[in-house]
């Protein structure tokens, strides 16, 4: 408990900030939790760290912590970061997006940017709805699943936002839910310190939208439902397709070294330097 | 700074896009994001040379709407940034001008004007875009539009837009148009030390002390970059005086009246018109932009045909120079606004005059720019 109260005052804009705009139960309050432990562990400057989002209530988010904060337009955030990491490159940029932020209206910035391999880190709070509007389908939302905008049942079929991310050239995936809170904790430390694009994909629980429409029951009852269909990445490994049906699969997905953006524009400015540094293009 | 010594003081010839990004360069300019678009390209491609040669950042985005959010970030990092578009490109950027003023984040943002609506006219010259340049955005909003004419005023007006946005912590808007951005022409850069550059005033009070969004007498707030040791929060919703989203009325208020109060408390700072043979003129031309050459010409032709006419370039658009041309038009006969489009600065003219005096305009929406013996002839006329 004291350990909690520590991080609280260390962290959390507690005197201003509070109470949140959240909904009792919601995961977005989890993910905050492991997030600040995971700085906390590697002992990241508040300084050093720009917690940027889009809109919706995950990213709500920044606004309750005592880092430089920024929370930009509905899908953007990615692209805010962008600029942000190029001007500094010594700062430890963390993105927070919605489903429908980050590969929705934001899907083409999200794909662009794992190509481009900025080291960012980009968490994806995925609760499969438009939480904030007050429930209508996301781009994650299953076949079938009730929403207000699919009131006899969706027929459109959901993205994989991790498996997205790999094929897109992410360097690190990652994906936890708000239910396998140690599993979390560790993929977002790893995510940081990750050098690359590396993205965390956290599956949660809009109880009060999703979860009602779909009689998951409670916040409670839909973590518990995280805890039955999430396998680990290694045992997924070992199950056939037909066992790996309905399961989620967490851990690391890909970890691997490529050249990120920052060290590869070095290179550009030098050769640029020699070409180019004192000559103005003429006629 | 180590821009290219060599050109200093040297006659180039430059395109006005070329131009641009000198001006660019000279008032601090250290990031660049852009998406490809004509006219407006040769400013990208210019910067991705300049810019990692001199230690800045060009960085082609996925969009435009990726372009100013990249730009945004990187100048709350505290570096001077800049983006480049033209008419579909700034249309996509409308939703992020609003942030930025919002936030108030200092950017520069050139338009290169082409023919529209949607992707109308991609070669051909326009002034379409004035009206968009103000109101693009949603909701109540201050803005400050600068119109270049010639080579030089590409040079000039864009050190200046940086100077105002970094002063004003604000959104510019540089309008130039398909001819100003093309056409060529001898341009002697000045030294950098003859080029005035103002830099955002930053915060000197310890970081417990600072108010990022306080209503200081001058309403324009100090400004930390992240990673400076002042964490606070900046967001899109309308905030308190510490950036913290309110829905208090009495906040609302305070805050959306210093953004606008900045810009038109400041007024004389921000307006800059160059008059040529105003003082004793019968009638005015008042045009900007690539039109406004054209209108100097024709001035001169009238004048020696006898006719007292003058000529108002506006240089600035927006916030629209009314306090200058009021009396003026208290004086004149008649004022003729020609313009490349159904006449959206002749609007703004004929508002504020009041039936004072006589406001015809003159017209292109064909791709053409109009010439000086069009203005000429219609100056006899009037
Ligand atoms: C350009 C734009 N379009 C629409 C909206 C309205 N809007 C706000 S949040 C949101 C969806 C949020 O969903 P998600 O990203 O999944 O976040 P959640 O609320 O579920 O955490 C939408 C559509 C907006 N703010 N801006
Ligand atoms: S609406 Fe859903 S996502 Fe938003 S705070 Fe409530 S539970 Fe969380
Ligand atoms: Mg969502």
């Amino acid at each position: 408990m004291a350990e909690i109260t520590k991080l609280i005052h260390k962290y959390l804009r507690h005197d201003k900030k509070f109470p949140h705009v959240w909904c009792p139960g919601c995961g977005n309050g989890i993910l905050l939790g492991s997030l600040i432990r995971a700085i906390d562990k590697l002992g990241l400057e508040k300084d050093e760290v720009v917690l940027v989002s889009g809109i919706g209530c995950s990213s709500r988010l920044p606004v309750y912590v005592d880092f430089n904060t920024l929370h930009t337009t509905h899908g953007r955030a990615l692209t805010f970061a962008t600029g942000i990491k190029l001007a500094k490159p010594s700062l430890n940029v963390i993105v927070i997006m919605g489903d429908g932020d980050a590969v929705s209206i934001g899907g083409n910035h999200f794909i662009h940017a794992a190509r481009r391999n900025l080291n960012l880190t980009a968490i994806i709070i995925n609760n499969n709805v438009y939480g904030m509007t007050g429930g209508q389908f996301s781009p994650t939302t299953p076949y079938g699943a009730y929403t207000t905008t699919s009131p006899l049942g969706h027929i459109e079929h959901p993205f994989a936002i991790s498996e997205l991310a790999v094929t897109a050239g992410a360097s690190f995936v990652a994906r936890g839910t708000v239910y396998h809170t140690h599993v979390l904790d560790e993929v977002i430390e790893k995510a940081i310190l990750k050098r690359g694009f590396a993205v965390v994909e956290v599956i949660s629980n809009c109880h009060t939208q999703y979860g009602r429409k779909n009689k998951m029951g409670s916040a409670v009852d839909m973590l518990l439902w995280m805890k039955k269909v999430a396998v680990s990445v290694e045992k997924a490994d070992k199950m056939s397709p037909e066992e790996r049906e309905g399961k989620i699969t967490i851990g690391v997905l890909v970890d691997r070294d490529l050249p990120i953006f920052t060290q590869e524009y070095q290179r550009i400015r030098e050769e640029a330097r020699k070409r180019w540094a004192t000559v103005t293009k003429s006629a | 700074m180590s821009n290219g010594k060599a050109s200093h003081g040297r006659v180039l010839v430059l395109q006005g896009n070329e131009a641009v990004v000198e001006g660019a360069v000279a008032a601090g300019c250290r990031f660049f994001a852009g998406y490809p678009i004509t006219p407006a390209t040769e400013i990208s491609e210019a910067m991705a040379q300049r810019l990692p040669a001199i230690g800045g950042t060009f960085i082609q985005m996925e969009d435009e709407i990726a372009s100013l959010g990249a730009v945004i970030g990187a100048s709350l990092a505290g570096v001077k940034a800049m983006t480049a578009t033209s008419g579909p490109g700034f249309s996509l950027m409308q939703e992020n001008i609003g942030f930025a003023c919002v936030a108030e984040v200092p950017c520069v943002i050139v338009n290169v004007m082409r023919g529209g609506p949607s992707t109308g006219l991609p070669t051909r010259v326009s002034q379409g875009d004035v009206m968009q340049a103000r109101w693009g955005t949603h909701g109540d909003h201050p803005i400050i539009v600068l119109a270049v004419s010639t080579t030089r005023e590409c040079f000039d007006i864009t050190v200046r837009a940086f100077n105002l946005s970094e002063k004003y912590r604000t959104p510019v808007i540089i309008l130039s148009d398909e001819v100003v951005a093309h056409t060529r022409e001898k341009i002697q850069l000045p030294h950098p030390e003859e080029i005035e550059v103002f830099d955002r005033i930053k915060p000197n009070m310890p970081p417990e002390w600072y108010i990022p969004y306080e209503d200081t007498p001058r309403g324009v707030p100090p400004m930390a970059a992240f990673g400076d040791g002042y964490r606070y929060h900046v967001t899109g919703l309308i905030h308190d005086v510490r950036g913290f989203p309110t829905e208090r009325a009495e906040e609302i208020q305070a805050f959306l009246t210093r953004i606008h109060r900045k810009i038109y408390n400041n007024f004389h700072d921000i307006m800059m018109v160059k008059e040529e043979l105003v003082e004793d003129a019968e009638i005015l031309v008042i045009a900007y932009g690539s039109v406004a050459r054209s209108a100097r010409r024709a001035v001169k032709e009238a004048r020696e045909r006898g006719v007292k006419v003058g000529l108002i370039q506006l240089v600035t658009i927006w916030p629209f120079p009314r306090q200058y041309i009021e009396p003026l038009l208290r004086r004149v006969r008649a004022v003729l606004v020609p313009e490349l489009n159904f006449g959206q600065i002749s609007r703004e003219v004929k508002r504020i005059n009041q039936g004072r005096t006589r406001v015809e305009k003159l017209n292109r929406i064909d791709g053409q720019l109009i010439t000086p013996d069009e203005i000429l002839s219609r100056l006899l006329k009037l």
